[in-house]
């Protein structure tokens, strides 16, 4: 079999087939855990039991005299940094504030205890298993406090997480368009409703892992492990660690998936490489699946009171949010981010002229959370797309017709989003035909058709179909890095700031330098993700490495070309000006050629930086067809249609895998994935038994299709950020299924998850209502 | 989740397994380990000394005999699957057992463990109570038989004394032309059970039903016999509205045990549900 399908030409845009498969699919993947140094210790965290207390003591003096044991370290043996109480905090990555640091997290939990799972003390043992004996011989006394599980109605009412802090909520975004108050007033039609989109999060299917390494002569600390994000983190371990950044190594290799969780700065990243400084050791730690669901980042856990004022023809007015996120019991790295992009993206793809929202954000006794594949935007997406269903309904308009009357026009872009504050980032949708992709979506789908199955029982199951226009944020500024260097063996070695996460970024990057540079795929090594590579890398995230990183290999690759007619017109003896470049041969007008081989030695590299504040939208729509037995409330998935439109598409096989995959992850996230809590902050879901992510057989119906119509206009790549688009739409789109199937019952889903006990409830619910009886 | 510190046998007798579990206590059995490395990775058990099955000969048989079927502690559930006679010797059986788990977990569990856990949830035990299965055990005083009625106690909890090895289960031949039912609800394919039902009986020439049996797993503290249902239906004809309202009595006969009051009326309906839904897939009359 061959894996890479020889392509003649250009390879952007073909169906390349990755790169990384064939090593993945040999077994010779490198993930964290596969990596063992000479001498290596193991790390295990005791972690709190219980959600809200106050450390009485934590005593390891058995643990420490156990053999085997290295260290057992806690809060206590921790050096005084940036913290009044004298334990390092995590910092916050995007959007830090100081009105945030009260609410930043230790490392090691030293007073109080605010969630299940939070770090307690980290033992240092010769296996994992002796560490994890040691961690039942630590004698932890915790005086019990009433836990806060809600952030519902600003979390009034719950026990105070923060001494001197009256409210839970701590901090908030505003964002507005326009003049919300004046479209309210007097508007012929209004309605409010109240959505929840509940907790849960990306389950990556390999677990997080550090390994640490200390070179006392050096001064120097490597750290293995590394994802998504590995400058940012090396900056931040630096600072805590009190090493200079040079003095800091971070590699990534393997990871086993990200989907925005992975990669972020966790207290372990912290703890590893201080043990292992601190016994000039390597120390690795590999977190458990027990771990992973309570110390990964946690996301959605949404309530929200919107608010919309209409015209009688449809026509929206203005549109009201007041939003409260239960962002768990600290602000990690990337918290802020849902809050303000529930803050900005509630309007979506729509001509909303008039906007105001206000997002609290609330702490709770729940695990801390961060961005997770279309942060805040699959919350928002939920709660206009169930709205529109409902005014649709009740002004007796087509719910297809409501959206193509509301959705913004090509004449109408670029369109400026809502303006979030405190420390806006403005931005603007930039280009798109959003009417097209809606008709695209339906015409897939077969909209027409299958309009007639609405609400229809066949077979004992209620069919229901929903439609639905989403855009997708990408590209985050500010910058990427990528070097180019041409071999003494002709070949041209890229390195990237981008992290590989499983997405392809090495496929991808190697097909965009390829055309650039005009040599074949085979010519051109990408390295990635570690900061050796290049003096600045900003990561994966925000759907941006192939804009962000294609752009900058686009700029290194011209720059190399120019390196090399300079360096030929040397050796040549020719002037630049009669020299071209052509597939990696340099000719002269003379006749004369040279190949790249003959440049070895002379030293031709670039580093070049792409720098954009602009974003990209992707754009599109989702239609489903789903059938629901009313009687065990099991939602099948007939068929479910996802069309982007991401401006250019530089691999179809790559974008097509992503965007199936998003919309699995968002089907999970509508009906199965649930972090349940209980009244005292217990976590009932703590195994993949009870936190069900999806199966390779459970939704098998999937289609999608993108198009390149519109290209980005800020950058030559034209490609829009894509990945993340498929998720975002989905729970708005299960539930107005579920509502158009059930409407016999009156079923209106305003909570997700639409689990099989909740279906069946609502049909009872709607049942008794209407007074029915029973049907089979 | 790094399994405890213990120590490990594999005997090649079952005499040897019996005097291993006598000498120490907290001894567990160990066959396909698929719900006790949870347990031990979870360290909710951390028991001195595992005794793996194994090496022991012959416990992987699957026999079948004019009278019954018998299988071995150790037949696994592909085993089942992929048996050339079975499907037509225990058709409900392998019905059941294809709503077991996936590949992986497939390829080692086992029909022993499975009992021997006993989770309320569980196919094999509710197929063993639905046909009146015997369970052969070997103990202290050598080999002994069981009656499935009397084996399950409660959620994990059977009456297997510490020293006891469960060694095979005997099902009673399977007569031809019964008719049987099998449906169960799980949150995703290969889940444990919210709940499930089987029925089966036998066609007299009068057009009615005999020998009606019926089982709900996930819905209490043990498999639990529907014998309202078998009582209601025994000799008369059934029909969809006799389907019905033995659904409706064996919503009566369950209590699912979850903490959460409309989980468990959720449960409660998911029986009634297929208990009429079994009931008319075995008597091939339309659903709905």
């Amino acid at each position: 079999m061959t894996i890479v399908k020889p392509v003649s030409g250009p390879v952007v845009g073909q169906p390349i087939e990755r790169l990384e498969d064939l090593r993945l699919l040999r077994g010779e993947g490198r993930y964290v855990d596969d990596i063992h140094l000479e001498g290596m210790l193991h790390g295990a965290v005791l972690r709190s039991p219980m959600a809200h207390g106050r450390i009485l003591s934590v005593d390891a003096t058995e643990a420490r005299a156990m053999p085997g044991v290295h260290a057992v370290i806690t809060a206590a043996d921790l050096p005084g940094h940036d913290h009044p109480d004298g334990v390092p905090t995590i910092p916050i990555r995007l959007f830090p504030n100081p009105g945030m640091d009260p609410f930043r997290q230790p490392v090691l939990a030293a007073e109080r205890v605010r969630y299940v799972g939070e770090p307690v003390a980290f033992v240092v043992a010769d296996s994992p298993e002796l560490a994890e004996d040691a961690l039942d011989l630590i004698a932890l006394d915790i005086e019990p406090l009433p836990a806060a599980v809600t952030s519902e109605n600003r979390g009034e009412g719950q026990p105070a997480l923060y001494e001197g802090q009256p409210s839970n909520r701590v901090w908030g975004y505003n964002a507005k368009l326009g003049d919300v108050e004046a479209a309210f007033n007097g508007a012929p039609y209004t309605r409010r409703e109240r959505f929840y989109v509940h907790r849960h999060t990306g389950i990556t299917m390999e677990t997080r892992g550090v390994l640490s390494q200390w070179d006392p002569v050096a001064g120097t600390m490597t750290s293995w492990g590394a994802a998504k994000v590995p400058f940012q983190n090396r900056k931040m371990l630096a600072q805590l660690l009190g090493l200079d950044l040079e003095k800091v190594q971070m590699i990534e290799g393997d990871a086993g998936g990200s989907f925005g969780v992975r990669g972020e700065f966790f207290p372990e990243d912290f703890l590893v490489p201080f043990c292992a400084r601190m016994l000039n050791r390597p120390v690795k730690w590999i977190e458990d699946r027990r771990e992973h669901l309570l110390a990964i980042s946690h996301a959605r856990d949404v309530h929200c009171d919107i608010e919309i004022a209409c015209e009688r023809d449809g026509t929206i007015r203005g549109m009201r949010v007041r939003a409260d996120v239960n962002i768990g019991a600290y602000i990690r790295t990337s918290t802020t981010i849902t809050p303000r992009n529930v803050s900005m993206f509630v309007p979506g793809p729509y001509r909303i002229p008039n906007f105001a929202s206000d997002v609290a954000m609330v702490v709770s006794n729940k695990s801390p959370t961060g961005t997770y594949r279309g942060p805040g935007r699959f919350e928002s997406d939920f709660f206009r797309e169930r709205l529109f269903d409902l005014v649709a309904g009740d002004l007796g308009i087509d719910r297809v017709e409501f959206r193509r009357h509301n959705l913004l026009r090509s004449d109408e872009l670029p369109h400026p989003l809502p303006s979030t504050a405190p420390d806006p980032h403005d931005s603007e949708l930039d280009s798109g035909d959003y009417g097209h992709m809606l008709d695209l979506c339906l015409a897939k789908f077969g909209w027409d058709e299958k309009k007639r199955l609405s609400g229809k029982r066949i077979d004992g199951r209620y069919h229901g179909i929903a439609v639905g226009c989403f855009i997708e944020g990408g590209a985050a500024g500010p910058a990427e890095n990528v070097r180019m260097v041409l071999e003494d063996d002709g070949k041209v070695s890229v390195y990237t700031g981008s992290s590989a996460v499983g997405q392809g970024v090495k496929t991808i990057l190697t097909q965009i330098a390829a055309d650039a540079m005009e040599l074949p795929m085979e010519r051109l090594q990408l390295f990635h993700g570690s900061t050796t590579y290049v003096k600045e890398g900003f990561g994966s995230f925000h759907s941006r490495s192939t804009v962000m990183a294609g752009n900058a290999a686009l700029i290194a690759a011209s720059e190399l070309r120019s390196q090399i007619l300079a360096a030929a017109s040397e050796l040549m003896q020719a002037p630049v000006e009669q020299l071209r470049y052509e597939a990696g041969t340099v000719c002269s007008e003379a006749g004369a050629t040279m190949e790249l081989t003959a440049l070895a030695g002379r030293g031709i590299a670039y580093e070049a930086t792409f720098r954009n504040s602009k974003h990209t939208y992707t754009n599109g729509a989702h239609a489903v067809h789903i059938a629901v037995d009313a009687e065990t409330g099991k939602i099948e998935i007939v068929d479910y249609v996802g069309i982007e439109d991401v401006g250019r598409k530089i691999n179809p096989l790559t974008l097509h895998g992503q965007a199936v995959g998003s919309i699995v992850q968002g089907l999970g996230g509508a009906l199965l994935e649930h972090f349940v809590y209980d009244g005292e902050g217990q976590m009932l879901s703590g195994t993949l038994a009870d936190y069900l992510v999806p199966l390779a057989t459970d939704f098998p119906n999937i289609r999608s299709q993108a198009v390149e119509l519109h290209p980005s206009p800020f950058h030559p790549l034209g490609a829009k950020g894509a990945g993340e688009g498929g998720t975002i739409p989905v729970g708005g789109m299960l539930g107005n299924a579920l509502a158009d199937a059930l409407a016999d019952f009156g079923v209106q889903p305003r909570d997700l998850p639409l689990s099989p006990a909740r279906v069946w409830h609502m049909v009872q619910q709607g049942r008794a209502s209407a007074g029915r009886a029973g049907e089979g | 989740m790094k399994l405890p510190d213990l120590d490990y046998c594999a005997p090649a007798s079952l005499e040897e397994v019996v005097a291993l579990l006598s000498a120490n206590a907290d001894a567990k059995i160990i066959s396909g380990g698929q719900s006790l490395m949870p347990v031990l990775a979870f360290r909710l058990n951390a028991p001195s000394v595992l005794v793996d099955l194994g090496r022991l000969q012959g416990l992987d048989r699957i026999e079948i005999g004019a009278d019954h079927v018998r299988l071995g502690a150790r037949v696994r559930w592909i085993d089942i699957e992929r048996h050339p006679a079975l499907r037509t010797a225990q058709p409900l059986l392998v019905a059941m057992i294809d709503h077991v788990a996936h590949t992986q977990v497939r390829n080692r569990g086992t029909v022993g463990g499975s009992l021997a856990h006993a989770d309320p949830a569980s196919e094999m035990p509710g197929f063993a109570r639905l046909v009146d299965a015997v369970i052969e055990v070997f103990g202290e005083s050598g080999p002994r038989e069981l009656s499935a009625e009397d084996f399950f106690l409660g959620p994990l909890e059977t009456v297997l004394e510490p020293t006891d090895v469960l060694t095979g289960v005997r099902l009673p031949a399977w007569p031809a032309g019964r008719r049987w039912g099998f449906q169960e609800v799980a949150r995703r394919r290969g889940d444990f059970a919210m709940a499930g039902v089987a029925v089966c009986f036998d066609d007299g020439t009068d057009g009615a039903v005999h020998d009606m049996r019926a089982v709900a797993i996930g819905a209490g503290s043990t498999p639990v016999r529907l014998s309202g249902v078998e009582a209601f239906l025994e000799g008369r004809v059934l029909t969809a509205e006799l389907a019905e309202a033995a659904g409706a009595t064996a919503g009566q006969e369950v209590s699912p045990m979850v903490e959460d009051a409309g989980e468990a009326d959720y449960r409660r309906a998911l029986v009634m549900t297929l208990t009429a839904r079994t009931l008319k897939q075995a008597a091939g009359l339309e659903q709905e």
